[in-house]
């Protein structure tokens, strides 16, 4: 432990710092999404972000809060952008909107608002809509979708219809039906078809994988978040993944792809790192993370939902609270363990 | 037995000690069951039927009955009268039988009878015990009506599915137009927790409003008092 004499110099870490630097640190994900996937995300983020915001007045308004205050905190907007980042991006608007206004009001606000909430908001929403419309949450673009941004617009404000052909499975979906599908095609073969899969992981999707990642990086950096959680989490997934892949290369994908599939990065970073719902304690952060790794293997490979880390997060935010009892750290000058 | 008490009764049963709202009694066919308004109704009129004449039963016996062996006697009484609301749904309302399945025999398991009957008719006359299972099962009755169609309609976007089980030629009517994508987890036993939640907090916030008109006669302070707390507690509800 370094020691450090006074003066010291007060750090200005705020609600409102905190929460808008983590959405500054989705920038370069929304950047290649918009850019290689669909543009419409920009239309979903700005959808998301409104009904956030409504949301949250509404709310601030009836529980008699400043709503000055709370509504410029970020907090708000950060759990918006996630929402939109997660759902399927050419997703009718109203969709993101009930998720929204399901996050905001019932799992944050109901729950006595911004510290005081038991579940991530964001996954909360994943996890509602998939549950109550599962077919429109597993529409996702098909790769190499060739659709101006006007059109994509015009799908998600339901002026003309979603085809199969523009939507389609995820690359967790297609290698799941292969695993079902016992013998006929197996993994590496699928990994060849480069309509979908692209050199890490899905097609296009691996590359944004890889720009959360990189904020996730800046997070650590600007120490808003601390490295136990992620790691743990990216060590579990790893590891359950690589063994099953020594076990059975034919039938499991390659540690590495699961690592960029889905929503391993934004989650690690952005999402089991919440201070809210996450645990506190460094040993904590790490059997949290490592059992939200595991989870999420077992749901998006044996489950029957596209991806698991939304219901994995949900799972643990209820353990959460008895993991940081069970991982109090020993009180300063005493031995052993705490009281 | 006065007007006083037979208000008393109806109060405590409709709303004071709703079994559903504030006893939270019976939540599994509260939360198996009321898909729709039709089959929370038709359980909850089983339901009636079997609190009712269980409590005539046990307030008649109850002299007669050894206080170390009533419960057996009481699921005894209880169960030979849901075999007997079984059978007759069996036979005039088939189709709703195998709909309601499991959840007519389990009326046997169902607190909200066997508290009444341990709790007030075992310790009342017959007749004040007939109108405590009664009000009490009407109050069961509204609140699963009510969130059966408040989950009907919000998943579905139908009022009163599943009529035709019961009066055949009826079709349920459709509230939200055809289009309705459904939210299906309404209809899921998250959403009827959820939905049973708001009905809670309904329920509390209606009463925590009451007492400003109610109590014109109090000093004002106290009026300010209660005021002050119907209006944190209306805070925390919202």
């Amino acid at each position: 432990m370094s020691l450090i004499s006074a003066p010291h110099f007060r750090p200005e870490d705020s609600v409102r710092k905190i929460m808008l630097t983590t959405c500054a640190a989705l920038l370069p994900g929304i950047a290649i999404y918009a850019w290689l996937i669909v543009p419409a995300i920009l239309t979903q983020l700005l959808i998301a972000s409104a009904a956030a915001l409504a949301g949250e007045a509404l709310m601030l308004k009836m529980r008699g809060k400043p709503l000055g205050l709370f509504l410029t905190d970020g907090s708000a907007l950060l759990t918006a952008w996630l929402i939109a980042l997660t759902f399927p991006p050419l997703s009718p608007w109203w969709l993101i909107v009930t998720g929204t206004l399901f996050a905001i009001i019932i799992t944050k606000h109901l729950f006595g608002g911004l510290g005081q909430n038991v579940f991530n908001p964001a996954m909360m929403a994943f996890a509602v809509c998939i549950v109550a419309f599962p077919a429109l949450m597993s529409q996702w673009p098909s790769p190499g979708l060739q659709l101006s941004f006007a059109d994509q617009n015009r799908i998600i404000f339901g002026l003309s219809p979603l085809l199969d052909s523009i939507a389609g499975a995820t690359p967790l979906d297609a290698l799941k039906t292969a695993l079902k599908r016992e013998g006929t095609i197996g993994v590496p073969e699928l990994l060849q078809n480069r309509q979908i899969y692209g050199a890490l992981a899905g097609r296009g999707w691996e590359w944004v994988s890889s720009a959360y990642l990189l904020g996730g990086l800046f997070l650590l950096q600007r120490r808003i978040i601390t490295w136990h959680a992620p790691v743990a989490f990216i060590v579990s997934l790893a590891a359950l993944a690589g063994l099953l892949w020594w076990f059975d290369p034919s039938r499991f994908a390659s540690p590495l792809f699961h690592l960029f599939a889905g929503g391993a990065t934004i989650g690690a970073f952005f999402v089991i790192t919440d201070p809210i719902t996450g645990c506190a304690t460094p040993r904590g952060q790490l059997i949290f993370g490592a059992i939200v790794g595991l989870l999420d293997y077992l749901i998006r490979v044996f489950g029957g939902y596209p991806d698991g880390v939304a219901f994995a997060v949900i799972l643990m935010n209820i353990a959460a609270p008895l993991i940081d009892a069970l991982t109090q750290p020993p009180v300063f000058g005493m031995k052993g363990k705490s009281p | 037995m006065n007007a006083a008490e037979f208000k008393t009764l109806a109060h405590n049963g409709l709303w004071k000690q709703n079994p559903c709202l504030v006893q939270l009694l019976g939540l599994c066919p509260l939360l198996a069951v009321t898909t729709n308004a039709v089959n929370g109704f038709m359980l909850s009129l089983a339901t009636i039927l079997v609190m009712t004449v269980a409590n005539v039963a046990v307030a008649t016996l109850r002299n007669l009955i050894p206080h170390e062996i009533r419960i057996p006697v009481f699921i005894l009484i209880v169960a030979s009268l849901v075999t007997v609301v079984d059978l007759l749904f069996n036979a005039f309302l088939h189709e709703l039988y195998l709909v309601l399945g499991i959840f007519i025999p389990l009326i046997v398991t169902n607190c909200i009878v066997l508290a009444r009957v341990e709790a007030f008719a075992a310790k009342n006359p017959p007749l004040r015990s007939t109108f405590d299972g009664l009000f009490m099962g009407i109050g069961l009755l509204w609140t699963l009506v009510l969130l059966g169609a408040l989950r009907e309609i919000i998943g579905n976007g139908t009022l009163f599915s599943g009529i035709d089980l019961v009066i055949p030629g009826l079709s349920p009517l459709r509230l939200l137009p055809e289009n309705y994508p459904g939210f299906l987890l309404a209809l899921l036993p998250p959403g009827a927790f959820i939905l049973l939640g708001c009905l809670i907090a309904g329920k509390n916030w209606l009463d925590a409003r009451a007492p400003r008109k109610k109590t014109p006669k109090a000093s004002n302070a106290e009026a300010q008092r209660t005021q002050n707390a119907a209006e944190e507690t209306t805070a925390g509800h919202a």
